[in-house]
């Protein structure tokens, strides 16, 4: 496994000597502050979507208090403020994810939008019966269902790289199923249920190898490590803005250019044209072309506020961080008794999943969230990756730049009050 | 937020450790699956319906504390009626846990059924008490398809 695919850019023990100040970073979080049940909130569902910062929000505010209008479309003043927002916010994604040229940022609601984009624009009119999509046994659903409607339409197959105990990506099924039928590998590059870094780069070499194209699923991924298209060598790489501190309903599609400018539009309407006669259409450059109608403006300028933010923090710095939350969690989290974490992969997100014996994790939700205790209870949108665990669903703690030693020491307590509720 | 006493009660606790009728009694002659797909919860219930009555009753499933002691309450508490009871029971008890103007105090005729009371206070655990109710009126009207609670 390379590197740069593990969760931080500096291994644990490091932590100590970098300067990370995480009260001041909570103080940026206004949400924080509130109370739960007269309860302090701790926050542990950032893997379902993190909290916002003020940065972010009040950049917005800015936004619409002094520089909105529509983009792309008028050539009075406001217009031109809010088309360059909207435009230098997609260059400041371009630069985030290391793509060459900002042409190949497209704006979508999210990541499930820009994996249904690849599935209908790029994949379906390429695939043909028999061919093979491979995915991975850990895929959220958002990267499984628009396989399987692609299947429907195109008698295409669906192939299915099984996941390790541990919780890893079995590498040698992974090379058995790459063959001369596999069109296209779509993978989750961090598992949102277990945590799970997949060696991405390494796996779309094995694809490229055999001239497959690969979409990765980067929604879990760009909030805790850095990322570069071009190092990863991927062809698609879907991600949101909501799992990074940026607003819900943003995301984005990197797509490699000459790959996007052969694929037609995925919606139609306004701003993807070019010219409109009731003969005929002639469809608008990349990126353009599959932003239909009135983007999420302000979405993509919260967006980049984001990556501001976070860049301004140091992702690396923050990578270190979580990774000793990660650490101090797994350690802690194993002296509770009955307690089993799922998904032990040697490089992780700070995502942990558990089971309690004898207690189902909706009840552990439950009586966490009475002492202010925010995490996941379910199945986290991957059913056949429970099915694989033989669980029908597990308590998700995951952990973000805001959190503290303190609120994994409250959890581990929230946990020992579940054991006294259940006996 | 309310006590987390009044939802765990020990009567729901004992009743989700040890749930009464877990079984497929051999002359089920209804059936219904139900599930709710936001916790992952799945219930069989099972039937012997005779002379307009329900003469056994059991179920099967995996679920939480509250939907597992919901099922196994329900089956004690509907062995030996008539459907029109049980049927009276059903909206009594999905009154007692949805209605905006429930009564403060539960109907008498719920008896031990008003431990459930508690979940009013927790809406989003209102459908982990319903899913066995739910499920077993799928039964009775011999529904083929699964109930969900979506």
């Amino acid at each position: 496994m390379s590197t740069s695919d593990r969760a931080a850019g500096l291994p644990a023990h490091d932590i100590d000597r970098v300067p990370y100040d995480v009260e001041r970073v909570r103080a940026d979080f206004p949400i924080l502050s509130r109370l739960v049940h007269d309860k302090r909130l701790v926050y542990l569902d950032n893997a379902a979507s993190t909290q916002k910062p003020r940065q972010v929000i009040e950049r917005i505010k800015r936004f619409y208090e002094t520089e909105y209008s529509n983009v792309h479309r008028g050539v009075h003043h406001l217009s031109q403020l809010a088309t360059s927002a909207y435009e230098d916010a997609r260059e400041r994604l371009r630069a985030f994810v290391d793509a060459e040229n900002a042409r190949e940022i497209v704006f979508v609601r999210g990541a499930t939008e820009a994996i249904n984009l690849v599935a209908q624009s790029f994949a379906r009119p390429r695939l043909s019966s028999g061919e093979e999509i491979l995915i991975s046994g850990m895929e959220h659903h958002a990267n499984i269902v628009p396989w399987q409607i692609l299947r429907e339409q195109t008698g295409a197959q669906l192939r299915v790289v099984p996941v390790t105990d541990d919780g890893e990506l079995d590498l040698e099924a992974f090379e058995r199923r790459l063959g001369p039928r596999t069109a296209l590998v779509a993978l989750i590059h961090t598992s949102n249920a277990l945590g799970t870094i997949n060696p991405v780069r390494d796996l779309v070499r094995l694809a490229h190898a055999q001239g497959v194209p690969v979409l990765v699923d980067g929604a879990q991924a760009v909030a805790h490590q850095r990322v570069s298209v071009r190092e990863l060598g991927c062809d698609f790489f879907a991600f949101s803005a909501h799992k990074m501190y940026g607003p819900s309903g943003i995301g984005a599609l990197y797509a490699r250019g000459e790959l996007l400018e052969a694929m037609p539009p995925y919606q139609a309407g306004g701003e993807m044209i070019r010219s409109v006669t009731f003969e005929r259409t002639i469809y608008n450059d990349i990126p353009h072309r599959f932003e239909a109608g009135t983007p999420n403006i302000a979405g993509a300028v919260g967006f980049a506020a984001a990556i501001d933010y976070l860049e301004q923090l140091g992702l690396e710095r923050v990578a270190a961080w979580e990774s000793a939350l990660l650490a101090q969690a797994t350690e802690a989290l194993s002296g509770v008794s009955g307690l089993r974490i799922v998904g032990t992969a040697r490089a992780k997100a700070p995502v942990i999943s558990m089971t309690i014996d004898g207690v189902h994790p909706h009840d552990v939700a439950t009586v966490l969230d009475s002492e202010g205790i925010a995490v996941r209870a379910g199945h986290h949108c991957a059913q056949p990756l429970m099915d694989r665990f033989g669980v029908p669903a597990t308590t998700r703690a995951s952990f973000a730049l805001y959190n503290t030693r303190e609120e994994i020491d409250m959890l581990v307590a929230g946990l020992q009050r579940v054991r006294e509720v259940f006996g | 937020m309310s006590d987390l006493r009044e939802l765990y009660q020990e009567v729901i606790l004992d009743h989700s450790k040890r749930p009464r009728n877990l079984c497929h009694p051999d002359r089920a002659n209804r059936s219904a699956d139900g599930h709710n797909p936001l916790c992952g919860d799945r219930i069989t219930v099972y039937l012997v319906i005779e002379d307009d009555l329900v003469r056994d009753v059991g179920f099967e499933g995996s679920g939480c504390a509250i939907s597992t002691a919901s099922a196994s309450m329900m089956t004690e508490a509907i062995k030996g009626r008539s459907v029109a009871e049980v049927d009276r029971l059903f909206h009594l008890f999905h009154d007692m846990l949805t209605s905006r103007d429930a009564p403060v105090l539960p109907p008498a005729e719920l008896d031990k059924l008003a431990v459930f009371s508690g979940v009013r206070e927790f809406p989003v655990r209102v459908k982990c008490a319903t899913l066995a109710w739910h499920t077993l009126r799928a039964a009775l009207e011999d529904v083929a398809k699964t109930v969900s609670t979506e």
